[in-house]
This record gives C-alpha cells, structure tokens and sequence, in this order.
C-alpha cells in the first residue's frame, strides 16, 4: 500500500517538471528529445561495410574454435586465434568510432525477414545501427574481451586440449552475440543476441560440467534468465503490433511515438495508450533478468561457478550491462510509460542496497565481488530511472573496467591459490612473491568500486547518479539509500582487500586441482599445506591487470573531457543517440550551479524550477562531500575491523593473523543478522518455498495424474485385450482331437442350422 | 457335320446313362457314403497315430467323393464327377504333403502319436 501511493507521488513529481520544462523553457524537455530523437533518424544513412567485421571476426573465432576442437589442437593457438580476432573487432570498433561523423547508419549483411502484406511489412534484416551509443558499448565490449582472452589464455592453460577450444569458442560466440545485441539494427537482432548471450552464458558457467554446483549455477542462470526474456519477447511483439516497426530508425522516427512523447513531456499520459506503455514494462522485465535486478539477481552470484575470466567479461563487464543498454536503447519508449522509470529507479535502489548487505557477509571473495556487480547494476539502473542515461552509462563504463580488473585480480589469485576464495584463509597476498602487480591493481579496483573522491573513475560515475537523485525532487529517499549503500560497498570492497591483500602472510590452498575439466592433478599445486607453493601470475595475467588498471584511472578523465557541453565525454556520446535525455532539473541545477560560482550566490531556483539540493548545496558539489566522505568512512571501518596492525591496517587494524579479525565478536553480539546476511536473507529459500517447491508439487500431481490416468487408460486399453485371450486361451489345447471334435461339433451345428431352416421354409411353402 | 458330329458324342454320353438314378437307388449310395465318413470322422477322432489319422480323413475324402457321384448320377448332372476328380487330385497332392510332414515329425519325436506334440497350445 504505502509502496503503490510513494511511485505515484513519484510519477507526479516526475511528470511535474517535465510539463514545466516543456512549457517553459523548450531548450531542454520533452520536446526537444523528440525532435533531436526525429532528426537523428529521418535520414540513416548506409554505412561501410568493413562494420560488418567487428560482428563477423569473433564469429569466425568461433567457428576457427570449433575447427581445433575437432581436430584435437593440444596447443595454445585456440586464445591466440580468438585474441587476434576479437584485437581486429576492436581495432574495427575504434575505426568505426573514429570515423563517426554524427548521424547514425545501418549496415547491412543479408536479408532475413523481408516480409510485405498488403500495405504493412514485417521487416527484421541482419543489419546493423550505428550511433553513438551503439560506439560506446562496442567500445568496451570488444576491448574488454580482448585483454580477457589474453587473460584467459594463461588462466585456462590447465586446460589446454578440448577444453580450451571449448572455452574459447563459446567466447568468440558471446563476443559475436554482444554484438548482434548492441549493433543490431531491429528488436529482433537485439533479441537474438540476447538469446545468444544467455545461451554462452549458460555454456561457460557450465564449463566445469563434471561438477554438479556448475551445472546447477548454469541452470539456474538460464531459467531465470528465461523469465525476463519472456518480457523483453512480449515487449518486441507488443512493439510490433503497436507501432508497425521494430527498427530502430523506423521506430525512433516514428510520428506517433513522437507524439506520445511530446504528451509525456508535458506530464498528460492519459492519451497514451496502455498498450504502448506496457511495451516499457515489459523490457524492463527482460533488463531485470539479464542485468540480474530484484527479484531476478539471484543467478548472477551463482554464476561465479564459471572461470574466473567469463565472470570478469560476462557476469561484470558486458553480458549484465545488456539490460541497462536496453532502457537506454529504448529510452522514447521508456519516457512514454508513466510508471517505467519510477520502478526502474526503485528496483535499482533495493537491488543496490539488498545486494552490497549481502556481499558485507560473504566470505567467497568472488561472491563478495558478485554482489557487489548486482549492487553496481543497481546503481545504473537507478540512473536510468533518475533520468541520467548518461550517468548509468558511465557508470556502465567505468564499472566495466573496474570490476573486470576486480574480477580478474580474484581470479589470479584463485588460479595461484588452487582455487582458494575464503577470505579467512588468506592474508597479505600482495607481499608475497610475485604477487605486487596483483596486490597493486586490486587496490586500484578497490578504491574505484569504494568510489574514493577525485582519485577514482568510480566515483565521478556514482556521483552523477547520486547528484541526480538529490537533484529530482521526490527521490531523496533514493539517493539517501544508495548514500548509505556507497558506504557499504566501501566497506565490503576494503574488507577483501584488508584481510586478503594486506596483514601478515597466509595461505591455504583450494582443492580446486581436483575439479578442473581435462585436468589430472598438477604436479605444482599438491595435495597437502605443506607442499603448497602459490603459483605466481605469469605475464599475461600481469599485463591484463595491469592495462585495466591504467584505463580504470585514465576513465577519470572521461569525466572532464567535454564537461561543460555534455556532463564528460560519456555524455556526448550518450547525447546524440536515443537514449539522449536532458532532466530539466539536471539542466536547472547545472544553471543554479554556474551562478553560484560566478555570482557567490547561494543555489536557488532558476526559472520556474527548483532543483534539489543536499544540506542546502548544489547537489553535486554536496555529493563529492557525502558520499566522498562516505566512501573514506567505509574503508575506515573495514580498516577498523579487518585491517591488519601497523600501518597497513591505517594505524587503527588489529588483525594478527588471517582467521579472525575485530569484526568476529560483533557479529556474534549482533545476534541472527550476520547469519542471516551471509544465506542471503533467504532468498534462495524464499523462492524455493514461494515457487519451486510449489512448481515441483505441481509438477508431482501432473506426473501422478499422466501416471495413474493417462497411462491407465492405455494399459487398460492394453490389458483388456490380454484378459479376453487369457479367457479364451484354455480353448487351444495342442490336443489335434480336440481341434477335430470342435470343427465336426461345429460342422454339426451348422447342419443342424441349415436344415432347421431348410425345413421351416418346405413348412412355409 | 461338323456340328452334328458334336452333338452325337453328346448324345452318346448320354446314352451311357440313360435315365436318372431313381431315389430309392441312390439311398443306398448316401447310406455307404454316410458311414464311410462317420467310421472316418470318429476313426480321426479316437485314433492317436498320426498316420491312421490320415488315413481316416482319406475315408472321409472318399465318402464325400461317393456321395458326390451318386448325386451326379441322381440328377443326370456331370458336375458331381467333375468336382471329384478335383478332389483326388486335391487328395493325391495332400497325401504326398501329408506322409512327408509325418515323417519329419516322427524324426522329432520317434513317436508317431499327435500326443507327442501336445505342447502346441494356446
């Protein structure tokens, strides 16, 4: 109840200002969306075709991989050919973004469904669209994958042989669904590879297929995921019936979507069909899925069952970013429907804040790592609700890099460990040898995801997102939790850090060498403590990490690159696609922000809109106060409560040694909470309370009913048959004489028969 | 002539039957007929060896062929004999199938009792 009357304040709030703004104004509101939005598309051009190889290079990776499996390569060259490839897709992407020269075009390969009735079509080709957005995504997309497979190519090497060539064959395959997913040019080519995505994500998870827990994880990931695909389905169909169009030029250029968002823009949605804003519902239900949103997120920790490499690219980096592509693709789409982007924002809060208490308690790092994906997630889909598509896509980007780079530290650490994740079992890694580059790129990764102030990418993101929350009036709450949420994830991120990374040397090994697939035993890793020798990075490892960290800090300066036009370089590219939209009150508070420094006058309204503040300041200049003071505080509490005495633990750790820190006797005193933090609030148990044990039930009764009714009736119809020959049988004696007496009995009567009636009729006659 | 020719063989068939065998003739035909088929039926019936059993469905054979004839006979009509002959032919194919399939099932059991292959049943 109280749920339903705060998003429909929330509408009406949001819908205020845009009516004031489109009234008002004019520059910057609805209006000027649609028109730009229309200006864009009325005139795509034909693109080059070399395009065509950023989708088609990790495809031939693909089928190159499939080769080599079938003619058993025991070698390397499997990461090498999909290196090389997906470097070419990259080097392809650059050029494309290069030469982009503002207007979006297609590029067409072939024909695929090209369907004219009457005075409509159905026309779906395997063509793509490219605009600024669809750069941006391709840009990360292509290199990420391409440090990843260098990454891998050392991570799987206890898996060279089938394994390898499996592994990176459904690698170049996710490569080459991205890109139908992000480049395609119609719903139905995002649709495929979204599908696509799902699927490689469903084999990597699996690839430790001898080990049941992968093999439910991969499951799990599919099935849910199958859930929101439903939506995003439902979604392109609903598109189709209702606009004509599921291309995206088509679309974005259509009169009557640009009139319902011009009435949008204007607060009216009551002369927009429900029909049209149920489109907007409906994606969103396929972006919660893939981008692994409450009620949804609960594949994606579970995913981390697959090598580390495919959780950095696929489980944080690019496959889970598809859903906020999606809302930004369809941003007009979203703008239309009155209750979208309110649940959008709300979702992303409780997601953000449900998953960074969870990943407080973890003790598997690379779960901890998880939660914090699904909480980050969250954070850019309350961008997309807050209305910054361009904060969520930079926080998408810089998420990428760091969580790429936090997954990937983890996993050096895992591959040198033989798979070893407890926290509690191991401690100041980053001094061991060999272990430098780790331990430095890991604090970097560590402070970007905190979001420590001005030194990080990961803090320009957040703060985008969170100015925006205090900016729009109604979402305070929003911003207050996620506020609270930047200070848990600091504290969660520096935990690792402090008790893995810094204190005093200790290590246990995995078992992980008994696990892997194609893999007997290595000699290196032994079977006891006393033998263990971690296995120190290599250098491919090395560079990986190295480069992501440089881009993670280098990201920073996206912040300021064309800062005052667009909000930072993200921005622009954001700006001239669909998913471009200015909030009048972002716009009012960049205003009330420029007064303030040029006239020392303190912020206030500006025209006819009052922008939100926090404690009375512009809200992005409170917000690098808030929540940069958050983010110190929460390392200051992890330092506290897990770092290790002396200065590594800042002066004020405890910790002597790697299986108890400070934090053990408060969680004890805390009673149930951390315990129930660490099962993850139950909602695992919940789900399988609430529908999998009640499906299953289902499931039971159905088996029983084709049990007993179904296949009765056909046993019966089976059985009657054999009582009828079981009767009769005793007939066939095998006795010759018997068979005689019955043919001469039977000869008899018949005689008896003929002559009875042969007599009747004399009679008659 | 030549047609004339036909008739006359005609005619001679019919001279060499002059009248039809009256009733009370050929009661006695169907009486011999009757009991050969009854001595055959029940010697088939009570009879265990299979080569008697054969033997009395060679009688039953005969006691139809026999009615048969004296029917023809009784009603001037050449298709009694004519169904008869068919049926000897008939017989003399079957009795050379018949002592063949004995004499593989006497190998199987050296016993020539239809007892022997009382398994044969439903």
């Amino acid at each position: 109840m109280m749920t339903t009357s705060l998003l429909t304040n929330l509408t009406h709030t949001l819908a205020s200002p845009l009516m004031l703004a489109g009234e008002g104004s004019g520059g910057h509101g609805g209006h000027a969306a649609s028109d730009n939005l229309a200006m864009l598309n009325e005139h795509v051009g034909t693109g080059p075709k070399w395009v065509l190889l950023i989708v088609f290079l990790p495809l031939l990776g693909f089928v190159l991989n499939a080769i080599y499996a079938a003619i058993s390569n025991k070698s390397k060259l499997p990461a090498w050919t999909t290196i090389v490839l997906l470097a070419g897709a990259f080097a392809a992407t650059l050029t494309m973004f290069l030469q982009y020269e503002g207007t979006p075009y297609t590029v067409h390969a072939f024909d695929w469904f090209n369907l004219h009735y009457g005075d409509k079509s159905f026309v779906a080709n395997f063509s793509f669209y490219i605009d600024r957005l669809t750069i941006l995504w391709m840009l990360f997309v292509t290199g990420l994958a391409t440090m990843i497979a260098l990454y891998a190519s050392e991570y799987m090497s206890h898996d060279v042989g089938l394994g390898y060539c499996r592994f990176f064959a459904a690698f170049g395959l996710f490569v080459f669904s991205m890109s139908c997913l992000v480049m395609g040019d119609n719903m139905l080519m995002l649709y495929l590879g979204w599908e696509g995505v799902g699927l490689c994500s469903y084999l990597l998870i699996g690839y430790f297929y001898k080990k049941p827990s992968a093999v439910a994880a991969a499951k799990k990931a599919f099935i849910v995921n199958r859930i929101g695909d439903l939506g995003l389905a439902l979604g392109v169909y609903l598109t189709f019936v209702h606009f004509g169009t599921i291309q995206y030029a088509e679309l974005f250029s259509n009169e009557t979507l640009h009139q319902y968002m011009n009435a949008a823009a204007v607060g009216d949605f009551s002369h927009i069909p429900a029909q049209a804003q149920w489109i907007a519902l409906l994606m969103m239900v396929g972006a919660f899925g893939k981008s692994a949103q409450f009620p949804l997120y609960v594949w994606l920790p579970d995913a981390m069952e697959g090598p580390t490499p495919v959780s950095a690219l696929i489980h944080a980096a690019t496959m889970v970013t598809a859903g906020v592509y999606l809302i930004a693709r369809f941003y007009p789409v979203f703008l239309v429907s009155e209750n979208a982007l309110p649940i959008v924002a709300w979702i992303g809060t409780i997601t953000a804040i449900l998953a960074a208490t969870i990943g407080m308690a973890q003790f598997d790092i690379k779960r901890i790592m998880a939660y914090s994906t699904v909480s980050q997630l969250g954070y850019m889909f309350a961008g997309l609700g807050l209305l910054t598509t361009t904060g969520a896509a930079f926080h998408v980007l810089t998420h990428a890099f760091f969580k790429a780079l936090l997954f990937l530290a983890c996993g050096a650490v895992m591959h040198g460990f033989a798979g070893q994740l407890d926290l509690r079992k191991l401690s100041g890694v980053a001094w061991m040898k060999g272990w430098g580059i780790v331990g430095i790129t890991m604090l970097v990764g560590c402070m970007n995801l905190a979001g420590l102030p001005y030194i990080t990418s990961g803090f320009y993101s957040k703060d985008m997102i969170l100015a925006e929350a205090f900016i729009t009036p109604g979402y305070q709450l929003i911003g207050w939790i996620l506020v609270f949420t930047a200070i848990l994830t600091a504290y969660y991120t520096f935990r690792v850090y402090f008790r893995v990374f810094l204190g005093p040397q200790h290590a246990e090994p995995g078992d992980e060498h008994d696990d892997h697939d194609d893999h007997a035993g290595d000699a290196d890793h032994g079977d006891h403590a006393s033998h263990f020798h971690p296995h120190a990075p290599g250098w491919a490892i090395n560079t990986v990490l190295i480069v992501l960290a440089c881009a993670s800090m280098l990201s920073i300066s996206l912040a300021y690159i064309q800062k005052d036009e667009h909000h930072g370089w993200v921005g622009s590219m954001v700006a001239e696609s669909s998913a471009s939209f200015h909030s009048p009150y972002a716009e009012a508070a960049h205003h009330a922000h420029v007064e303030h420094t040029e006239m020392h006058a303190v912020a206030g309204p500006v025209g006819n809109l009052t922008p939100g503040t926090v404690f009375g300041m512009d809200a992005h200049q409170g917000m690098i106060l808030v929540s940069g003071l958050g983010a110190i505080f929460g390392v200051l509490v992890a330092a506290y409560f897990h770092g290790p005495k002396g200065w590594q633990g800042l002066f004020i750790g405890g910790r002597t040694e790697a299986g108890t820190c400070r934090m053990d006797a408060i969680a004890k005193r805390a009673g149930p909470l951390p315990r129930w933090a660490e099962n993850k609030w139950y909602v695992d148990e919940i789900y399988q309370m609430i529908f999998v044990g009640p499906l299953r039930l289902l499931s039971h009764i159905f088996h029983w009913i084709d049990k007993l009714l179904l296949d009765g009736l056909v046993n019966l119809f089976g059985f009657l048959p054999r009582v009828f020959a079981w009767i009769i049988r005793p007939s066939q004696s095998g006795v010759l004489q018997g068979y005689a007496v019955s043919m001469a009995g039977g000869l008899a009567i018949l005689l008896f028969v003929v002559i009875v009636i042969v007599m009747r009729a004399g009679g008659a006659a | 002539m030549h047609s004339m020719q036909m008739f006359e063989s005609f005619q001679l068939a019919q001279l060499a039957f002059p009248a039809e065998m009256s009733a009370s003739v050929l009661a006695p035909y169907l009486f011999v007929s009757a009991a050969m088929f009854a001595i055959g039926l029940i010697g088939f019936l009570t009879r265990k060896n299979m080569i008697i059993m054969f033997l009395c469905t060679e009688l039953m054979f005969q006691a139809a062929g026999l009615a048969l004839i004296a029917f023809g006979r009784h009603h001037l009509g050449s298709d009694g004999q004519t169904f008869v002959i068919f049926v000897l032919c008939v017989a003399a194919a079957e009795a050379a199938m018949a002592l063949a399939l004995v004499v593989l099932l006497f190998r199987h059991r050296e016993s020539l009792s239809a007892s022997a292959w009382k398994e044969l049943n439903g």
